[in-house]
């Protein structure tokens, strides 16, 4: 290596030390990392808030918290681990994986790809500040629905501004990922020959493109509605309140795939890995997540079924919205079909990848059951509808994280990970995470409304379990930190691949990922 | 594989309590046949589910145990099969087939909300519930027509921030003033606000609507049985939104007559705002004026639209009752002002924004606020 890279290492000694280095790296590996520990932050931050909306629903009364505060908590914890912690993360992933997986020597725009992060922190800045402004930070809810929050004080404003950056940041992220799967793909390597993960890369960054602009299109109307005597979402003025939730959910309904399909994408590398068998129905794994993309525009309106929209709007609204049920379906039978009559092993990517099968795909049935529109009428705005999100995004996106995290591990660091810890974070995770949700089922059958500090008596003893295990589930994710930075610090060496099934292109260099790598690409048979 | 036979548990706890419509686990007990179309509809939904589940989750657990390493099994090299792919295709598309087409039963039902027998207008405000039984169509016309009503939390604040008062047994799910219905009638209840978006909420009835300010939307129930039902407001709508419940009390007609022919004078009496729809509330006070001098229909359409601007004296409107704002108006004559409200003027739109109305309604609302603010 050291022949072949001795270009590379002239230039890692010319590389800025120290806080220069992070600030002006172009380098795709440094600014993945960048993105994985501001996510991580943010994760922290967001689950702190999360802790704060347990703490005070632990039991009837008002103890902690003023209502207004509560209800900034539960809006700060949404906007923060939506656009804090989620998506930044999976571009991070984007940012490490790509270029090693398609045997690209780095991202297509490397100084945009610099701003793009560095928009970030600003970012977050803004939305962590808006909690000391007069009048604190929105409680208007993550959807941020008018005319609510045209009546907030001016932390909906910075919250707004927070938002326009987050998209900028996006928007640019998804082109360069955009450019560089397109041109950089190593010679041989046919758009049918990728990775899935960076199949399921591709399609979330034409969905980003696609809605992050709206999402700013519906904020700033927000903005104009309160400061500059607009009337987008005044009836007195002609407006319409709706109008809001139909610009916000046309963004937000695609939203939601882009933050589940590179989740897909990573569960459909750790899979085969650990089954020690190709994935099942490559070219359908492809065309499923091509199908949920398109559909995914097509189905906003059933996050508005109680609006009062008229039966033709609901009916189709419905049909469209339970036939995402079909190619997610398809995702699901090939992911069991992978592993059926392979030889596993279950090493903790592997068991947060199968634990996200099992929880993401109860997720995805009560999801059906919100589809329904009579039944949604029932239960939308209650315990369920949190019940069903954070099935999906918290054993959805967040356990493919965690898969994802501890897969390339030993490639990012040259060290394995402890695997007696990794395991604990698993099975912890797993079984907090089920008590703090799997209540709520029932908490929001029985008609416990969402976003309120206070409930009636009935709701008691869910409420009290859903919070024992939202402590539990918060802790436990300490143990996750203190995985990483032991396997930063040290641990045995990582051969070059570390996972007997592994068979892209990331695990031919060495590990760690030299600072440079397929400068001369790869050739892909 | 403790956590499995948890979700086992929590799932078989969750389907029993179904059954046994123990409100519990699963939705509360159905008083209306929308709401057991609901509930027999998620029990379907929940079966079904139930049914797929066990088959994959059996066959991945199947796997897990018998295809690892551990004990030895090579693995297959397989990775594609077309008829097994079209197969799990078609048949979840058949299934969602099945499961629309109850669905859509339901929601025409839900959405017929003619021919009631009485109709209530629910305003949601920031933070309780005003409600108005209108004039309508139906047999119930008349009995209650014009009563209306404010419903605040009454849960003392005791209760709520000393966590050393015994909480109450509807804790939260108390109103001074109760919605009464008659049981066996079809309601229709309008919704919308005064300020921000509410969500009128009673989960036995299965009816959920979005209360939106500037606009009417409708739902419908009909009561089997008489007893009293709770609910919430059910969109988040600022500080106290979980600190606005509804209360319904669902009482044989002749108690419902009883009631409102006790309600109506009190309530022509005290007329509270309860029945001004838009943005800008109208005082209490003007609107006792209303009530007893206003022409019927100005005062419809002043408060279905002009009361957006012209309660709060937004965009530059005369406020209605300031006498000041209206003395240079009321000097150029009602006709010249009749004319300005039709063809509109400055930052007024013709006739309000409205162009359904017809000029005669205009002139109507006109002298209705000339009559409040001479």
């Amino acid at each position: 290596m050291e022949a072949v890279h001795g270009h590379d290492h002239a230039h890692d000694h010319h590389h800025p030390t120290g806080i220069t280095r992070w600030l002006t790296t172009t380098n795709h590996k440094d600014i993945g990392s960048m993105y994985l520990w501001f996510s991580f932050t943010m994760f922290i931050t967001g689950g702190i808030l999360a802790l704060g909306i347990r703490a005070e629903l632990f039991q009837p009364g008002l103890q902690l918290w003023k209502p207004e505060f509560f209800n900034q908590l539960t809006t700060m914890h949404g906007l923060m681990m939506v656009f804090g912690a989620i998506m930044p993360a999976f571009v991070g992933f984007a940012n490490w994986q790509i270029p090693l997986m398609i045997g690209a020597s780095d991202m297509a725009f490397a100084r945009m790809n610099n701003f793009s992060f560095w928009l970030l922190p600003p970012a977050a800045l803004l939305l962590a500040s808006s909690f000391f402004v007069p009048g604190g930070a929105t409680g208007a809810g993550w959807t941020l629905y008018a005319p609510l929050s045209v009546q907030q004080g001016m932390g909906m404003d910075l919250a707004i501004f927070a938002v326009h950056i987050m998209g900028a940041s996006s928007i640019m992220g998804s082109i360069n990922i955009i450019v560089t799967i397109l041109n950089m793909r190593a010679p041989g390597m046919t758009l049918m020959k990728m990775p899935l993960f960076v199949w399921t890369w591709l399609i979330t960054a034409y969905l980003l493109i696609a809605v992050m602009p709206v999402l700013a299109g519906a904020v700033t109307m927000l903005l104009t509605d309160r400061h500059f005597g607009t009337n987008f979402f005044n009836a007195a003025g002609g407006g319409d309140p709706v109008l809001y939730q139909h610009v916000f959910w046309f963004f937000g309904h695609p939203e939601v795939y882009i933050m589940i399909l590179p989740a897909f994408g990573i569960v459909s590398q750790v899979i085969p890995t650990f089954a020690r068998k190709p994935l099942f129905g490559y070219a359908s794994m492809v065309y499923a997540t091509a199908s949920i993309a398109i559909l995914s525009f097509i189905v906003w309106a059933h996050h508005m079924f109680v609006t009062g929209m008229p039966a033709a709007g609901q009916l189709f609204f419905m049909y469209a919205t339970m036939l995402i049920a079909v190619p997610t379906g398809v995702k699901v039978f090939n992911w069991v079909a992978t592993m059926w009559k392979g030889s596993m092993t279950f090493e903790t990517p592997m068991l947060f990848s199968v634990g996200f099968l099992f929880v993401f795909t109860m997720g995805g049935f009560t999801g059906l059951v919100c589809a329904v529109a009579p039944i949604d009428i029932q239960i939308q705005d209650t315990y369920y509808v949190v019940a069903h999100f954070h099935y999906v995004l918290v054993a959805g996106s967040l356990f493919a994280l965690f898969s994802g995290t501890y897969f390339w591990l030993p490639k990012w660091t040259g060290h394995m990970y402890d695997e007696k810890l990794g395991k604990l974070h698993f099975w912890l995770s797993m079984i907090f995470f089920n008590m703090t949700f799997f209540v709520m089922h029932f908490l929001g059958l029985a008609g416990m409304p969402r976003r309120i500090p206070d409930y009636s008596q009935q709701f008691a003893d869910f409420n009290m379990i859903a919070s024992i295990g939202a402590f539990g589930f918060g802790l436990t994710q300490l143990i996750f930190l203190a995985v990483i930075i032991k396997c930063i610090k040290g641990g045995p060496k990582a051969p070059a691949k570390p996972w007997e099934g592994a068979d892209t292109l990331e695990w031919t260099l060495p590990s760690p990922a030299p600072y440079h790598t397929f400068e001369t690409p790869p050739v892909v048979k | 594989m403790k956590k499995l036979s948890l979700i086992a548990l929590a799932t078989a706890m969750c389907l029993s309590g179904g059954i046994a419509a123990a409100s519990r686990y699963g939705l509360q007990d159905p008083q209306t046949s929308i709401a057991r179309d609901i509930y027999s509809l998620h029990t379907l939904i929940l079966w079904i589910c139930v049914v797929i589940f066990v088959a994959v989750f059996g066959a991945m657990f199947y796997s897990i145990f018998k295809h690892r390493k551990s004990v030895g099994h090579k693995a297959a090299h397989f990775h594609e099969n077309t008829t097994v792919e079209v197969i799990w295709t078609v048949i979840p598309f058949v299934i969602l087939l099945g499961m629309a087409y109850p669905a859509t039963k339901t929601i025409i039902e839900m959405k017929d909300t003619s021919n009631p027998d009485l109709t209530i207008k629910a305003t949601g405000y920031q933070w309780k519930w005003g409600y108005e039984y209108i004039k309508g169509e139906g047999s119930l016309t008349g009995v209650s027509d014009g009563v209306s009503f404010y419903s605040n939390l009454s849960t003392p604040q005791e209760q709520i921030h000393d966590p050393k008062v015994q909480k109450g047994e509807n804790y939260l799910l108390e109103v001074d003033n109760e919605l009464v219905v008659p049981v066996g009638k079809k309601v229709r209840i309008l919704t919308t606000a005064a300020d921000v978006i509410h969500a009128f909420w009673v989960p036995a009835f299965g009816v959920k609507q979005d209360a939106i300010p500037g606009f009417i939307r409708d739902t419908w129930f009909k009561v089997d049985q008489p007893g009293v039902y709770r609910g919430q407001c059910a969109e988040l709508c600022g500080k106290e939104h979980g600190f606005m419940p509804i209360v319904v009390r669902a009482v044989s007609e002749e108690e419902f007559k009883d009631w409102a022919s006790k309600q109506k004078p009190a309530a022509v009496a005290a007329a509270p705002a309860a029945d001004a729809t838009q943005v800008a509330a109208v005082a209490p006070a003007a609107d006792a004026t209303a009530a007893a001098a206003g022409p019927v229909d100005g005062k419809k359409t002043y408060e279905g639209l002009c009361a957006a601007c012209h309660g709060a004296g937004i965009a530059g409107a005369p406020k209605v009752g300031d006498k000041a704002a209206w003395t240079a108006r009321l000097a150029q004559g009602d006709a010249t002002l009749a004319k300005h409200a039709i063809e509109g003027i400055r930052a007024m739109p013709a006739k309000g924004g409205n162009p359904a109305l017809s000029d005669a309604e205009v002139k109507a609302a006109v002298e209705h606020m000339v009559g409040l603010s001479k």
